[in-house]
């Protein structure tokens, strides 16, 4: 059992964020208090569900770095829509009205990849600066302060409020984290205990052996860029909802911090290989780093630096170990061929 | 040169002008100019306009060069962007520390020579862990890109470099005969060695023996590590010259300058005829794709109302049409293949 354990990558990267958050609490002394906890988790809300879908494609061999700019844009249509018509109903139509957008660029993102066969990462660049031309060129989008009514209660509903004893600043779990935590176990539950899960791994693994295995290939990749899409759609309505605002470009360049959390957290870069668990600890951990990075007085600009030094470090690392690992097939290999010889 | 030289000198550029995806790019170039031209004459066909479109060409048309040997070979570059500005920013350190003891020429020379070998530094790097790691291109610029950025950031604390001594600039926006800036000369220069370097080089062969096939490649007697690591360290060298010509250009270095070229070199090489799988592409047509984007860059810039995120737009469009034409073009030739193919089979059985 505790063998099993110390194999695993998660366990290590769980073993990385108690030593890091002992140290920043040595340090700082403010980490384990229950503020700074509900203020780390609330950061966690969005990376964390862009995780979610980011991790099911990395899974898959695919990519997407578009998903920000989906965000962006469905984010703001809708608000934009919606204000124009002044509504004041309820949140469901907010959410399903991203969510239907996302999917559309979801759809086209799919289009490409998987009936084109095209490299994911490229369209994937060429439909983000398509999204980004529409929401700043087409649409000129500049910030909108007055949102929906219906989204200002949804970012005040609290899950569980906490009061620091000493200065009686409250912190709170928002109702976002009801959401991520529900997107969680909807994608466990599609990953560990369906067929189309085992697909998504197979695929992953090889993508024509999937095929002749009998997977529905395209159908399974058309459901990974399109679930991509909803969950971004419905991720720029979380953020904007917590921000009070909707922002045009703010969320760019997260999509780098998203894959470096995900590939921190086990996952192989070619794909088939990882966990759920592993890809939201990788996250996790980013985010403690950077939510901390205040508390230890590092400044911020350190910041893409220490993303690019994981990613690199993460896929370096994973790369040598499949290096040592087909060396050591093949010896294994080399070897049972002799013995065959000699027999 | 010996008679059977020319011969092959001939036949080469005979091949290279009956090639019909370069036709197709030339008439390309050759409407737009005319569009513009007709929408606002004074301004398009000026010596000013000219020139500040050749000011700006080198920049990410070298870069586009990084990408176009690293995709030949089956691989890309996203990281070129992020080595032309760390090359740029430590060149400006270096000058700038250097001219406090020496004379300017001499601060000048050896920082240009620091930025270069920044640039091929941070390529061997990428070349590295490509080739000897085994890791996805992508991947590894993907995040070497961010890493590269992040040195830059935490170099310059977050902020640019400006206040560079007077003539470096001056000398980098240098015009030859009055006209042509010096930038254009060594992209000229630059484009001829590579021109040369691919199709009559040893190493050129490889290039895209390795790209179309890596296994045979390596069956072939290619050291496809070499070769590999040879292709991004070149590419970390392109993209240090871009550096400093910006360097030049702005007279300040930044991070964060020239974001939107990434997607801009590899739409440029996409469109140029280099497949994203690898083992195909002529630079005649990376020249022509650069032109053809610097011309619509600049002439988009007369319509007042199209902002600069139209580009944007305008420029993941055109990559996605670019490559579903692509796609559409090989599956058309497959099916006619398989259907001669299948003629031929007919015809043999009667």
């Amino acid at each position: 059992m505790l063998k099993n354990l110390v194999k695993k990558t998660e366990f290590y990267v769980a073993l990385v964020i108690l030593v890091i958050a002992l140290l920043i609490h040595v340090r700082s002394g403010a980490f384990f208090q229950t503020n700074n906890i509900l203020d780390i988790l609330n950061a966690s809300v969005v990376p964390g569900l862009f995780t979610v879908s980011t991790f099911m494609i990395i899974l898959s061999g695919g990519m997407d770095i578009s998903f920000p700019a989906i965000a962006a844009l469905t984010s703001y249509v809708t608000v934009d829509v919606l204000n124009s018509i002044n509504y004041e109903g309820s949140m469901v139509l907010i959410f399903v009205m991203a969510a239907v957008l996302g999917a559309l660029c979801g759809l086209v993102n799919a289009f490409f990849i998987a009936s084109l066969n095209l490299p994911p990462l490229i369209v994937t660049l060429g439909t983000q600066s398509v999204y980004r031309g529409l929401l700043q060129g087409a649409l000129n989008a500049q910030q909108i302060n007055m949102l929906p009514p219906a989204m200002g209660k949804f970012a005040r509903a609290s899950v569980y409020t906490a009061e620091d004893p000493v200065t009686g600043a409250t912190s709170h779990l928002p109702a976002g984290f009801i959401i991520f935590v529900a997107v969680v176990i909807l994608a466990y539950f599609i990953l560990y205990r369906t067929m189309f899960g085992r697909g998504v791994y197979a695929i992953g693994g090889d993508l024509v052996s999937a095929e002749r295995a009998g997977f529905n290939v395209l159908a399974i990749r058309y459901f990974l860029y399109i679930f991509s899409g909803i969950v971004a759609g419905i991720t720029g309505i979380v953020r904007s909802s917590m921000n009070q605002m909707v922002h045009p470009t703010n969320l760019f360049g997260i999509e780098m911090t998203i894959i470096a959390g995900v590939i921190l957290g086990g996952a192989s870069l070619v794909g088939g290989k990882g966990s759920l668990l592993g890809a939201l600890l990788g996250m996790f951990l980013l985010t403690m780093v950077q939510n901390s990075m205040l508390l230890l007085g590092i400044p911020g600009y350190w910041q893409t630096f220490f993303v690019g030094l994981v990613i690199i470090l993460g896929i370096s690392i994973t790369s040598y170990r499949n290096l040592v690992a087909a060396d050591k097939a093949k010896t294994l290999r080399d070897k049972s061929k002799e013995e065959l010889v000699n027999e | 040169m010996s008679n059977k030289d020319t011969n092959i000198v001939q036949e080469e550029s005979r091949k290279f002008f009956k090639d019909a995806s370069f036709w197709r790019l030339a008439i390309i170039l050759v409407a737009l100019i005319i569009i513009f031209t007709v929408y606002n004459p004074e301004g398009f066909m000026s010596i000013a306009n000219f020139q500040s479109m050749s000011y700006q060409l080198p920049e990410f048309g070298l870069m586009a060069y990084g990408v176009m040997l690293t995709m030949i070979a089956g691989g890309i570059d996203l990281a070129v962007v992020g080595m032309a500005n760390l090359s740029a920013i430590i060149s400006a350190i270096v000058m700038l520390r250097l001219a406090e003891s020496v004379s300017e020429p001499v601060a000048i020379i050896v920082a240009v020579l620091v930025g270069l070998l920044v640039g091929t530094l941070c390529g061997a790097f990428n070349g590295l862990l490509v080739s000897r790691l085994n890791v996805p291109a992508m991947l590894a610029t993907l995040g070497s890109h961010q890493l590269f950025t992040g040195i830059g950031l935490v170099i310059t604390q977050g902020s640019g470099i400006s206040r560079l001594p007077a003539g470096y600039s001056t000398t980098g926006r240098m015009l030859i005969l009055d006209l042509i800036p010096i930038s254009v000369i060594i992209f000229i220069i630059i484009t001829a060695a590579l021109a040369f370097q691919l199709n009559k080089t040893k190493f050129g062969q490889e290039l895209y023996l390795v790209g179309s096939n890596y296994e045979a490649a390596k069956f072939s007697g290619i050291n496809n590590y070499n070769v590999l690591t040879r292709a991004h360290t070149m590419s970390g060298l392109l993209s240090a010259v871009a550096g400093l010509i910006m360097l030049a250009n702005y007279n300040s270095a930044k991070p964060d300058y020239g974001t939107a070229y990434t997607m801009q070199t590899i739409l440029i090489v996409v469109l140029g005829g280099v497949s994203p799988a690898g083992g195909f592409g002529k630079i005649g047509g990376i020249v022509l794709s650069i032109l053809i984007l610097q011309v619509s860059s600049s002439g988009l810039n007369m319509f007042s109302s199209i902002s600069n995120f139209y580009r944007q737009l305008i420029w993941g469009l055109v990559l996605l049409l670019v490559l579903g034409f692509n796609f559409l073009r090989n599956y058309m030739n497959e099916k006619r293949i398989a259907k001669a193919g299948k003629t031929a089979a007919e015809t043999e059985t009667e």
